[in-house]
Parts: structure tokens; C-alpha cells; sequence
């Protein structure tokens, strides 16, 4: 059976994805349909939802369109979401592949390593690293990465150190090929599917982070995230519930996309696994 | 005809009787009061902490108090004295005054204080007493003379309880001030005495009995709770456990949603001793930053109005120069800034503006701040300026502000009732120092401005000081060293049965003298 029928088996895997290509198109969208800042004061403030045509999700504290906002957020959200996904899996990677090929002590110094990161509580770390690095797109993206790469580390770690007993890995072996070309043409893309599957739902945890960094006041202060927006509308939650609500309903939406179409990627690619569950 | 004026006469005696009894103060009972954050110390003549001042201005007291309009009124000095050339100044102090350990007030404690104590710790007596004062001398138990070596009208300003509280000498003189074992258990003359200080829960104060004004405090006790979060502040308000929520300690869309609550009073009076003055700061230093013609493109780009009005929920005045319209020597005579757009981009085009990146430095005090900073950020960036905001938390702050790391950076400054001690320092050559945020840390100088100042603080009469203090409003304002933003108010809210608790210009700061609870 192909991967796409494997997939499109799983029916919240198809909503999940449906999900996520209208929050992409949104996003690709967002300058289009909003040309003006989403920081720009447009109408009266605290105006509701649905009360006017030209601003259906009404405004916030200082009068800014809620709409242009969450267009305009779609883009950071998911952009950091990506990127420090990314820079999670350029450390995780590596250090596993080569916890799991070298083994011994190597191994050892680098699972311990990993282990510090992991007793450290991410949520606490990510705080402390952006507030001295200073709250910026850049920091942000590196103190999710930061925090996030251990259990990747430790998949990897766990692939290789069962690919590497393989026949094929010995015979590259025997021929002679030097140790970094095997991990890197042999042993890392037969690791791909499971890595694959992990990072579809670490952006999901990644956009989190990044929304809970901003409600507490430690987002980029130039870029308009959901999570700043949920943080902004709080104060006024009683009064003014639409300012928090969207916000928090994309994210939401959002995340959950992300993990059923991670479910789906799972099952497709691990096709014994799938069969087994049924 | 007599009957009727008889009979209106008795009418107009028993309404005034009702009136007296209306006001007849209630003795006894126990009042509630937030204070933010909590205050470090609680010994002010080492700590002049807006929290420190709430609290410790109702254990210490100093010679004088100062009414809403901020003139003079008996305190520990029951009278005073000025000289006809302005050059001595007599305090006969109140007779029978006694510290919270029982040993006796005189003289020699006041010489002590002002002469010694202040003069060492106190950030803004020493550069007074110092510049200012030739000798403080005892002349009897209850007599204390102050010589001047010029005449300085600010003099009569300088004795408010935060600026010159008064410290027993029997329990400091010949100590190290600062590692005084006594600073944890403050000892003043004032109405109240600390009883006990939880930290990070509460400050509980109660009634000085031996106090030397007959029949006051009304009150027996003051808790002073410390409540961390801003939102769970307002929730104590509203379930019934604080009374009294003071100036700042809400957040802005708070005030209207309490205010409006049954048996709830809101005053913004009480803050005219430090007029609280909001700005900009520009740091001239940098680059196009020292262009007048790119400040004035900036005044006019921001709307100070929208501020006002939708970020601060209307309280507050526009400013029109550096000095506040409630203190002393304000003239409106000035250039003036309306929100004008266009007249700002031509004025940044014609100033060689090139797109530099102008970093914006957030005030770390809370919502309000920030969204001010969103909404002037897209103000300058509307008429085509490059903003990138900064933002930090408190100690950054601090460091960045005293450093003179910032592009643009928010400041809120006291006026302290006149401006020689509470507007000069945020423009003068001679304060252009690092380490404090409250210098002239936009490093803005001209020798007009510092001669004006000089001459204005010692100029002999009101009527010249007016004249030199109008001139430089005119110069400032037009060459705006900084951004003035607005003439802030800070709402006090409280149950409407607490009564007289806002009667002098520092409000809350020693209002629980008169205070009374019905």
C-alpha cells in the first residue's frame, strides 16, 4: 500500500492536515489580505466581535484589528515553530548518531550530557535563557531549540545503535568505508521516518512554548505572536473575552492539527506498527 | 419678619451643627491598605522607595507637612520663621513630642537629622544642605535655626517626611547608619508604630498612644498587605479584603471597572508633591538622536492624545515643556506639539534622516507601559521612522537606563514641588552621570539651560524665579531634550467609608494621620 492511502486511512490525520494547509495559506496569505501593520490602531478599541463587517473579530485594547493579528501571528507561530524544530533536530541528530555508532564511553558522556538537559524543567530553562539573552526572534528560536533536542538525541541513539548491527552497516564496514561517511550515507536516512514523525509533533510543542514565552511578556516585541495576543488580552478577560479567545482557539486548532497529522505520518511510515493497532 | 430671620438663622446653625457632627471623626478600628511592591526598608532617612514612603511617612515625621496646594503646615514645627533676606530660617518645634521608645524630641534631634544623618545618607538633602546651608544651629530644646548661604526658595519645600524625616540621634549618633541593627525596628515620632512586619505577607502598624497631637490617629491599626500580581490585587478589592488600593497599584483598565463598585471613592489627588512627569528620553548622543529638527519630526509624530485617552484611560494631562502644571513656576508660554503627521515627516526629511534602526526601550511597570510603547512605536514608524522595541525586566532596565544604553527610553520622574529639586536634574550639564536612571541620562547640555537652572534656584523672589523658569520652558520646549509625554495621575481607590484619607500633597504617604473609618 502507498504512503498517501496509508495515510488518508486515518481520518483525523486528514482533518489535521486540512487544518494545516488553511493556517499555512493564511499565513502566505496574511500580507495580502492584511498590507497594514497588525500593530496599527483601526477602529475604536474593545470593539466586539461580529459587530462590524470590515473587523469580524473586533479589536483589542488599543483599537487593533484581532483578524490582521491572527493573519499576520500564523506567520510567526509557525515560522518559529519550524525553525527551532529545526535547530533542535541540527543538535539532537548528530549527538545521537554518534552516541549510538561510537558506543562506550563516548556514549556514556554523551547520554549523560543529554540527561542533565532532560532533569532540567524546559519550561524553566527556556525563561532563563531568553531572559539573558534578551528577548528577540533569535534567542527565542534557540532556547526552544535548546530545550527540545534531547529526546531526539535519544531516538537516534536508539536507531543506530540497532541499524548498526545490520548487515549492511558490517559490510560497509569491511570495505573500509571511513566511519562519518557510513553514519551518514548507511545509518542516517533509515532513521528519517521516525525523525520525521518526531519533529511534526515537536512544532507543535515548539508554537506552544513559544505562546506560553509571550503570554509571560518574553516574546519578540517587534513581531505579533498568538501567544502575545492571548498574554496582551488577559487583564481584560471578563470584558473583553473575544481579545484572548481567537487567539487562543488558533493556537489550539493549530497544535492539535500538528499532532494528529504527526499520528498520520506515524502510522504511514510505520506500516507494522499501523496494522498492529487495528 | 424677625421670626422668619430668627427661624432661618436656627436653620442655618443646626444644618452648620449637622455638618460639624458629619465630620466628627469615629475613633477606632482597622484599615486595609495594598502596598506595591514591598518596600525593602522600612528606616526612610536610608530609603526613599515610593512602597518605603507609603508605609514608614506614617512612622516618621519631619518639620513640616504640605497641603494639596503644596503650601507649608505645622508638623513637628508648630511655627516657622524666615528672615527678611531670606537667609534664616526659624523652626519653634511642638512641645511634648516623644519617640515610640518614650525618650523625649528636641532640638538636638533635629540638628542631628538634618546636619549629620541626612546629610551623609539622604540622596536629596545632601546636595542641598551641602550647596545650600551654612549652619544648623540648636538655639533652645525647641528651637532650631537653619542659616542659608544664599537666599534659596526652595528651602521651604525641602522639609516633606520623605525628604527629612526626622531620626532619633539617641539611637544613631556615633553609629554606622546603614548597619544600624535599629533600622529593622524604625522608631519615629509619627502616628503609628510598626508592630509587625511579615515578609512577603504584611506590615501591620498600630496606633501610637502617647502621640503628641491630642486625639489622633483615629485608626488603631493599618495592615499594609503585599499582594505581588495585579490582577489578584483588584480581586482582594473587590471580595473585601483591602480597603485601600493605592495610587499605581491597578492596573489602568481596572480603575474604571472598581471605581464603579458600590461604596468606592476615587481620588487622583495626593500625588501634586511629585506631579509625576512622563517622557521620552532621546539619547542625544546618538547619532541623528542629537538632531533638534529629528526630535521635533518625533514630538510631533506621537499621538500623546491617544495615549491619554485610550492607553491611560484618560487620566492624566498633556504636558506642554518640563514642568508640571501642578507645581510651582509652570507657564504654558511655549512652543507647542499637536499630533501633526505630516509636519513630522517633513521635519524628519529635512533632519538627513537615512532609516537608522532607533531602539526603543520599554518601561518594565506593567501592562500599560507596553502597549504605550506599541502605539508610539507604530507612531514614529507611520511617518517612517525605524523602531525596533527592547524589552527587559526591571534590573535591565535600570542598568540599560543608567548606562545610556538605549536609543529612545520611557521615564516617569517626580517634580518634588518645585523645580529646583524635582525638574532641574533631568537637565542639567552637571548631572550627567552614569549610574542612575534618573540623571540627565539622555545627555542633553547646554549652558543657557544650566545657567537658567542656577539662577532660577537661588533668585532671590518668586517673581524672578518665575521669570527665569519661564524662559527656560521656552528654551527646553523648543529644543526638547526630551519627549514630554504626559502629566501622569495616580488614582487612589478606597471604600468611601474610610474618611480624610487624601488631605496633603503626598496623599496616602502620611494620610493616615486624619483618617477615620465610619
Amino acid at each position: 500500500m502507498s504512503f498517501l492511502k496509508r495515510f488518508a486511512r486515518n481520518r483525523g490525520a486528514l482533518i489535521g492536515l486540512t487544518i494545516l494547509v488553511v493556517v499555512i495559506l493564511f499565513a502566505i496569505i496574511a500580507p495580502q489580505l492584511y498590507p497594514q501593520s497588525p500593530w496599527r490602531t483601526v477602529a475604536r478599541p474593545f470593539l466586539a466581535p461580529f459587530v462590524m463587517d470590515r473587523f469580524p473579530l473586533g479589536t483589542d485594547t488599543l483599537g487593533r484589528d484581532i483578524a490582521s493579528g491572527l493573519a499576520h501571528g500564523a506567520r510567526v507561530s509557525l515560522t518559529i515553530g519550524l525553525v527551532s524544530t529545526l535547530v533542535a533536530l541540527l543538535i539532537g541528530v548528530p549527538l545521537g548518531a554518534i552516541a549510538g555508532y561510537a558506543g562506550g564511553i563516548v556514549d556514556d558522556a554523551l547520554m549523560r550530557f543529554t540527561e542533565f538537559f532532560q532533569t532540567i524543567p524546559s519550561f524553566a530553562l527556556a525563561i532563563v535563557l531568553v531572559a539573558i539573552l534578551q528577548p528577540k526572534l533569535g534567542s527565542i528560536v534557540l532556547a526552544i531549540g535548546v530545550v527540545s533536542w534531547p529526546p531526539v538525541a535519544r531516538l537516534v541513539r536508539g536507531e543506530v545503535l540497532s541499524l548498526k548491527t545490520r548487515e549492511y552497516v558490517q559490510a560497509a564496514i569491511t570495505i573500509g568505508q571511513p566511519t562519518a561517511r557510513i553514519i551518514w550515507s548507511q545509518v542516517l536516512p533509515n532513521t528519517i521516518a521516525p525523525i520525521i514523525v518526531m519533529g511534526s509533533l515537536m512544532i507543535g510543542s515548539a508554537i506552544l512554548l513559544e505562546s506560553s514565552l509571550s503570554f509571560l511578556g518574553l516574546g519578540d516585541p517587534n513581531l505579533m505572536s498568538w501567544g502575545y495576543m492571548v498574554g496582551a488580552g488577559r487583564t481584560r478577560l471578563l470584558d473583553a473575552w473575544w481579545i484572548s479567545f481567537f487567539p487562543g482557539v488558533a493556537i489550539f486548532l493549530t497544535v492539535l492539527a500538528l499532532n494528529l497529522a504527526g499520528e498520520g505520518l506515524n502510522d504511514a511510515l510505520n506500516p507494522r506498527l499501523a496494522r498492529g493497532r487495528e | 419678619m424677625t421670626g422668619l430671620r430668627f427661624g432661618l438663622a436656627l436653620a442655618a446653625s443646626a444644618l452648620a451643627l449637622g455638618v460639624a457632627q458629619a465630620q466628627e471623626p469615629k475613633k477606632g478600628g482597622t484599615v486595609h491598605v495594598v502596598v506595591q511592591p514591598e518596600p525593602p526598608m522600612l528606616m526612610q532617612g536610608l530609603n526613599q522607595n515610593g512602597p518605603t514612603n507609603m508605609v514608614a511617612g506614617n512612622i516618621y515625621e519631619s518639620l513640616l507637612r504640605y497641603n494639596e496646594k503644596l503650601e507649608p503646615q505645622p508638623s513637628l514645627a508648630k511655627s516657622w520663621e524666615i528672615s527678611p533676606d531670606a537667609k534664616v530660617y526659624t523652626f519653634k518645634l511642638q512641645e511634648g513630642v516623644t519617640w515610640h521608645d518614650g525618650k523625649p524630641f528636641t532640638a538636638d534631634d533635629v540638628v542631628f537629622t538634618l546636619d549629620k544623618f541626612l546629610r551623609e545618607v539622604h540622596p536629596r538633602w545632601r546636595p542641598i544642605v551641602n550647596a545650600q546651608v551654612d549652619k544648623i544651629e540648636k538655639v533652645d530644646d525647641l528651637t532650631v535655626k537653619i542659616t542659608l548661604k544664599q537666599p534659596f526658595g526652595p528651602m521651604i519645600m525641602t522639609q516633606e517626611v520623605a525628604s527629612a524625616p526626622m531620626i532619633p540621634k539617641h539611637i544613631y549618633d556615633g553609629t554606622d547608619y546603614r548597619a544600624n541593627p535599629a533600622n529593622n525596628t524604625p522608631i519615629g515620632t509619627g502616628p503609628f508604630k510598626l508592630k509587625e512586619w511579615k515578609k512577603g505577607s504584611y506590615i501591620h502598624l498600630v496606633k501610637n498612644e502617647n502621640y503628641w497631637l491630642k486625639g489622633r490617629p483615629n485608626l488603631d491599626e493599618i495592615y499594609w498587605q503585599i499582594i505581588p500580581d495585579a490582577a489578584a490585587r483588584a480581586v482582594a478589592y473587590e471580595t473585601g479584603k483591602v480597603d485601600v488600593l493605592t495610587g499605581g497599584s491597578v492596573d489602568v483598565y481596572d480603575v474604571a471597572r472598581l471605581s464603579k463598585l458600590p461604596n468606592t471613592c476615587m481620588t487622583t489627588k495626593g500625588w501634586e508633591m511629585f506631579a509625576p512627569h512622563a517622557w521620552l528620553t532621546p539619547n542625544v548622543r546618538n547619532g541623528i538622536l542629537g538632531n533638534k529638527q529629528f526630535r521635533q519630526g518625533l514630538m510631533y509624530a506621537i499621538d500623546r492624545e491617544f495615549g491619554r485617552e485610550v492607553v491611560w484611560g484618560g487620566l492624566g494631562k498633556l504636558p506642554t515643556g518640563p514642568i508640571s502644571s501642578k507645581t510651582k513656576f509652570y507657564s504654558d508660554d511655549v512652543p507647542k506639539y499637536a499630533f501633526d503627521p505630516k509636519k513630522a515627516k517633513e521635519l524628519i526629511k529635512a533632519s538627513g534622516y537615512k532609516g537608522e534602526t532607533i531602539r526603543l526601550l520599554n518601561l518594565p511597570y506593567g501592562e500599560t507601559w507596553t502597549r504605550w510603547t506599541e502605539a508610539i512605536k507604530q507612531n514614529l514608524e507611520d511617518v517612517g521612522v525605524k523602531v525596533q522595541v527592547e524589552n527587559t525586566d526591571v534590573p535591565g532596565w535600570t542598568q540599560k537606563a543608567s548606562n545610556w544604553d538605549f536609543d529612545l527610553n520611557f521615564n516617569f520622574l517626580y517634580q518634588l514641588g518645585d523645580p529646583a529639586m524635582g525638574v532641574a536634574r533631568s537637565y542639567i550639564t552637571s548631572n550627567i552621570a552614569k549610574g542612575n536612571p534618573f540623571a540627565n541620562v539622555g545627555g542633553y547640555s547646554n549652558p543657557e539651560v544650566d545657567k537658567l537652572f542656577a539662577d532660577a534656584a537661588i533668585a532671590p523672589t518668586d517673581k524672578e524665579r518665575q521669570e527665569l523658569y519661564t524662559k527656560v520652558q521656552k528654551v527646553l520646549a523648543d529644543e526638547l531634550p526630551v519627549l514630554w509625554l504626559l502629566e501622569m495621575d495616580f488614582p487612589t481607590i478606597y471604600r468611601c467609608n474610610v474618611k480624610n484619607l487624601v488631605t496633603t500633597g503626598v496623599g496616602v504617604d502620611d494620610g493616615f494621620r486624619d483618617a477615620w473609618k465610619e
